[in-house]
Formats: structure tokens, C-alpha cells, sequence
């Protein structure tokens, strides 16, 4: 792919060939599953979960959750690594650093039961949560995109009279955007999973099919949500993937 | 003493210094140079003297502890630094070209940021890639991946040229690309600024390299102290002392070799006749075509006992080509390749011992 010429139509037709492999296996796993659950009999329990608005509903909570949380960890990561990564915040980086290293080594669950105890049950404090628990990995993508940058990039840009904000949006932000994108990247698929937990803190997301299912040992609802949690995180991180192939500066 | 007689220079760095954060020593010690317009100053030195630091004063990406720069008699220490920059072409040894912009859009960086219009800019960036050789059609829109080393480093010096700035700073900019590439960058430097008249400041470790580029030396000892600053010609053959000594090597005299082209020596002569001639045979007869072209020498039926050299080639190459000719002596050919004269080790000796004399000469003239 590197070979030919490095245009949006040649990625796409790339893309086209190589990654249809995912989503077919994701459509025939959702068949799949669709044709078992038709063919057994559902009682009462089982019907009131698995129902085509049920469903629904839970699934977009669970997106809703997932972007929600996304776009804050974007929004502070990314603003977070740029900064550290400058030379006056220098003795700042490894204190913060190794913050965001804790809010990942402690366990999910953990996060967000404790938010919830101090702040309450619901959607906010459970995206709070768990964009806390994922901020590591797009903080650190955006510090090591920025620091792999040669050098002397940046020491000819600025030897050309570029400002620093020129400097940091015209070369270096564009150069990092592959390693920050596959942090990104890792930070979604993280979040997918962890929604799961949401409804511990009465946040809904597939999670409450599992935790009903499992709660009243109905194993075609716990299953369902298993099923649906993991194509979920599967489909996002082709998407992510999809997203980052696309994005990559051209030239790189 | 050999600086050109004008009003004000180019640049004039004035008693400047240089201390780093937690050195004792100073980097650049109260140093005092004048650089005059279209001159090509090379510093050079051993790592660590301070040259590099002194250039990246000049367009302030290092500011000075204390001193004053003057770029076209104007006081620039403290001037809006960008935008001096953007008046300043600036190449470095590790290139850096933009890998996410195309070429043309890296060579235009300058131009845009000058707010010159689109039209200008294109014509600009399709000129500089013509002045360095390289097929506007074919790399105006790829990427500097694209590119081979040499190719990369006529590309940043197309960028560096591309506002048209009165000065450029070039920081080794052919240390890390193969020596045959080299010597082709700096032939093909050297032609351009034939045409572009700079004012360059260059920096290397390698004499030999600020022997032919130079129009100027400053060499420079730790500190950035000034041990000689002077034309390479009086460098080699005057040099102040052994640290300067030291710098040149062994071999001054065949370095000075390289400063001299073969059709600047007396060339010796020798009967020619054109070939088919009933001259044949006598000693010493050289047969030429009707072009002018040398054949082969009258007693040696063998062609390849001629050994030519160009007018345009230096002495130190005619050398070169010397110790290999079987009669230690190379047939001169003009750029169409036609007959001269020839050059033998007297021809090379007595050039050597002239100029060196006529530098004495000169010398003391003008003391």
C-alpha cells in the first residue's frame, strides 16, 4: 500500500479489500445469534429483555456512555499532552504521568463505585469514571507522538520563522496524529468494556442484560449481552482502525 | 587585511557571547566578525569550539548572553525573532524536511508565510527546482520520501532559497551524505551561488570542505575565539600558528592544489600534427583529429598512452591524473575537447612555487 500512489481513493479501495473481513464476521455472529434466540421459547422474564426496544435502548445508552467518555478524554488527554510535552512543564510530566498510571491500575469497578458513592448513580458520573480510567493511553500516545518527532523537524521549522503554536499545529500535531490516534484507539476499546459496568450505577448499557441474566439465571439474556458487549468492542476497534488509516497525514 | 574595501558588511557580529545554563565556560567569548555581501565565511573548527552556536546566533535561535548583531547595518539582537528568520535561509545537516507536506508545499513554507499569492509561490517553487536540478512535473507533488539523501538536501536548500533572503546559514549541510554526492552538492552549490550571490554563512568540521568553499576561513578555536580569518590561499600558505597548522594537516600544499584550475597554469606545449601526416613517428609529436581532439602520441601506436585532463580541472586532479600517465604528462583538453596544451610535475611544481611567491608578494605589499 506504501508502494502506489498515496491517495484517498487508493485507501480506500485498500481498506475495501483487506478489511471487509471483520464486519462480515461480526453480521454473521449477530445472525447467528438472532436465529438461537428465535428458535428457543422465551418465558416471561427472558421476553421482557429480549425485545427488539429493549435492546435498542440499551445498546444506544451503551454507545452514548462510550462517546460521551471518548470525547472527554480527547478533550482533556490530548490538551494534557500537548502541554506536558512543552519544555517549561517538563518537571511536571512525571507527577502527572504517573496519576493518570493510577487511575488505570486501579480496578474499573473500583472508579466508578466510588464516584457514584460520592456523587450519585447515573450516566455523568459513570462517563466521569471511566474517562478517568481510560485517559492513560491517549495521554500517553499524545506525549510519545510528540516527543518521537526528529528534532530537526522542528529546529528547521523554527529556524524558517514558524511560531511555537505554528510549530506545534502545522508540524507537530499532524506528525503525532498517528500514535495519538492509535491511543485513541486502545482508549474506545477500553471504554466499550468497562460501559459494561455502568449499570451497577444505574446507567443502563448492555451491561444490564449480563447482570439480568445473570441475576435471574436467564442464560440466553446473559448471553445475548455478552455476545452484543463483544461485537460492540470488536466493531469500534474496526471502526477505529478504519479511522486511523484514513486520518494518517499523507506522506508518512 | 583581505577584507573587500566596502561601506558596511552583510553582517557584522559585534564583542558577542555566549554562556549556557550551568556552564562555567562561555560557549562563544566576546567574538567580533564582519561578514560583507555575496562572500561565502566558513567557520570552521574542531566539535565543540562554538561554531554551530555562533551561527544559530546570527538568525537568534540561540539568543546571545551579551553582544550585538547587525544584518545590513541594522541592530537585529532584538527584533521579533520569526520574523528575522523569515529573512534568513537556514540549512541543516539533518535536512528536516516536513515528511507530511509535499515538496512543493515544504519550499513553500516561507513564501506563505511572507503572504506572497499562489501564483508567485508556484513559480518560485517550480524555478528553485529547476535551479537544483530536479523534474518540477515529477516531485513538485510527492512527498520528501520520496527522495534519495542528495536529492533531500537540494530540496532544503531550495527551501532555505525560497524567499529569496539575502542570507543564508548552513550548518553542515553536506556532512551526512555520501562523499560522491558530496562533492557533486558543493560543485553544484558553488555554480548556483554563481548565479544567486548570497551572503553564507557556513559551518563544518572539514577543512577540505572550507577550503573549497570558502571564500573566507574563520577558524575557530575553543571559545569561539578567532585563530585565522583570512582566504583559504593565505590560510594554507600563511597560516598564524600551530593550532591553525594543526587544522590544515600534513598536506597544505596539495590542498592548495584543489583552490587552482589547469588552465590557470603555463601550460607546456608540444608539435602536434594531424594524424596521417608524414611527421609520424618523431619523438615527442602528439597526432590530433581534424577537431583538434588528441589521438595518440607519434611514437606510441597505443591510444591509451594518452592521458587528458580538463582546463576546468584542478591542479590537484591533474595531479591525481599525473601519477598514473605513463609519460608523467597529461594532454590539456579544452571544455570541447580539443588540444590545449599538456601539464607535467614541472608544470604543477611551478605553479605551486609561483603562487606561493606571489602571495608573499602581495603580502607585503600590503603591510
Amino acid at each position: 500500500m506504501n508502494d502506489g500512489p498515496d491517495t484517498l481513493k487508493a485507501r480506500l479501495g485498500a481498506l475495501w479489500r483487506r478489511q471487509l473481513i471483520m464486519p462480515s464476521l461480526l453480521v454473521a455472529i449477530c445472525l447467528a445469534l438472532y436465529g438461537w434466540i428465535r428458535s428457543l421459547h422465551l418465558d416471561a422474564i427472558e421476553q421482557r429483555s429480549l425485545n427488539a426496544p429493549v435492546i435498542a435502548h440499551l445498546l444506544i445508552q451503551h454507545v452514548e456512555l462510550t462517546l460521551a467518555a471518548a470525547a472527554m478524554v480527547v478533550a482533556v488527554a490530548v490538551p494534557l499532552g500537548v502541554l506536558l510535552t512543552r519544555r517549561i512543564a517538563r518537571p511536571l510530566t512525571a507527577p502527572i504521568v504517573n496519576v493518570a498510571n493510577v487511575g488505570q491500575a486501579v480496578p474499573s469497578i473500583g472508579v466508578l463505585v466510588l464516584l457514584a458513592i460520592v456523587w450519585g448513580l447515573g450516566f455523568w458520573p459513570a462517563v466521569c469514571a471511566f474517562a478517568l480510567y481510560s485517559t492513560l493511553p491517549v495521554l500517553r500516545n499524545t506525549m510519545v507522538g510528540l516527543s518521537q518527532i526528529d528534532p530537526a523537524i522542528i529546529e528547521a521549522g523554527r529556524g524558517m520563522g514558524m511560531s511555537g503554536p505554528a510549530v506545534l499545529t502545522r508540524i507537530e500535531l499532524p506528525l503525532a496524529v498517528p500514535v495519538m490516534l492509535a491511543g485513541i484507539r486502545t482508549a474506545l476499546v477500553i471504554l466499550v468494556g468497562t460501559a459494561t459496568l455502568a449499570t451497577f450505577v444505574g446507567a443502563g448499557g448492555l451491561g444490564q442484560l449480563i447482570v439480568t441474566g445473570n441475576n435471574l439465571g436467564r442464560t440466553p439474556v446473559l448471553i445475548t449481552g455478552g455476545v452484543l458487549s463483544a461485537v460492540l468492542a470488536l466493531l469500534v476497534d474496526w471502526l477505529a482502525g478504519m479511522a486511523e488509516l484514513l486520518l494518517r497525514p499523507r506522506g508518512l | 587585511m583581505s577584507s573587500p574595501a566596502q561601506a558596511r558588511p552583510m553582517i557584522r557580529l559585534e564583542a558577542l557571547s555566549k554562556r549556557f545554563a550551568h556552564q562555567r565556560r562561555l560557549a562563544v567569548d566576546n567574538l567580533t566578525l564582519d561578514i560583507y555581501a555575496g562572500e561565502i565565511v566558513v567557520f570552521v573548527g574542531p566539535s565543540g569550539c562554538g561554531k554551530t552556536t555562533t551561527m544559530k546566533m546570527i538568525n537568534r535561535l540561540i539568543e546571545p548572553t551579551s553582544g550585538e548583531i547587525y544584518l545590513e547595518g541594522d541592530n537585529v539582537t532584538h527584533v521579533n525573532p520569526n520574523r528575522l528568520r523569515r529573512h534568513i535561509g537556514y540549512v541543516i545537516q539533518q535536512i528536516g524536511l516536513f515528511p507530511h507536506m509535499s515538496i512543493a508545499d515544504n519550499i513553500a513554507v516561507v513564501p506563505r508565510m511572507l503572504g506572497w499569492d499562489k501564483a508567485r509561490i508556484g513559480r518560485r517553487v517550480d524555478e528553485l527546482l529547476h535551479m537544483m536540478g530536479i523534474p518540477a512535473h515529477e516531485y513538485r507533488h510527492r512527498y520528501p520520501k520520496a527522495l534519495s539523501g542528495g536529492q533531500s538536501q537540494r530540496v532544503g536548500v531550495a527551501r532555505a532559497l525560497a524567499a529569496d533572503p539575502p542570507v543564508l546559514l548552513m550548518d553542515e549541510p553536506f556532512g551526512a551524505i555520501d562523499p560522491i554526492t558530496r562533492k557533486h552538492l558543493q560543485d553544484e552549490f558553488l555554480r548556483i551561488q554563481g548565479e544567486v550571490r548570497k551572503t553564507i554563512v557556513f559551518v563544518t568540521h572539514d577543512i577540505d570542505e572550507a577550503i573549497k568553499m570558502g571564500d573566507r576561513i574563520a577558524v575557530l578555536r575553543e571559545g569561539s575565539h578567532i585563530a585565522q580569518y583570512d582566504t583559504p590561499e593565505q590560510i594554507l600558505t600563511h597560516p598564524a600558528d600551530d593550532f591553525v597548522r594543526a587544522l590544515i594537516g600534513g598536506s597544505a600544499t596539495l590542498k592548495r592544489l584543489a583552490l587552482s584550475r589547469v588552465g590557470e597554469a603555463v601550460l607546456q606545449s608540444v608539435p602536434t600534427a594531424r594524424e596521417g601526416a608524414d611527421t609520424e613517428h618523431a619523438d615527442g609529436l602528439l597526432l590530433i583529429d581534424a577537431q583538434g581532439h588528441p589521438q595518440r602520441w607519434a611514437d606510441d601506436t597505443d591510444a591509451r598512452a594518452i592521458v587528458t585532463v580538463s582546463a576546468d580541472a584542478t591542479l590537484q586532479e591533474a595531479l591525481d591524473a599525473l601519477l598514473l600517465a605513463p609519460r608523467g604528462r597529461a594532454v590539456v583538453v579544452d571544455a570541447h575537447g580539443a588540444y590545449q596544451g599538456v601539464v607535467d610535475f614541472d608544470t604543477v611544481a611551478g605553479y605551486v612555487r609561483h603562487s606561493a611567491a606571489s602571495l608573499a608578494q602581495g603580502e607585503a605589499q600590503t603591510q
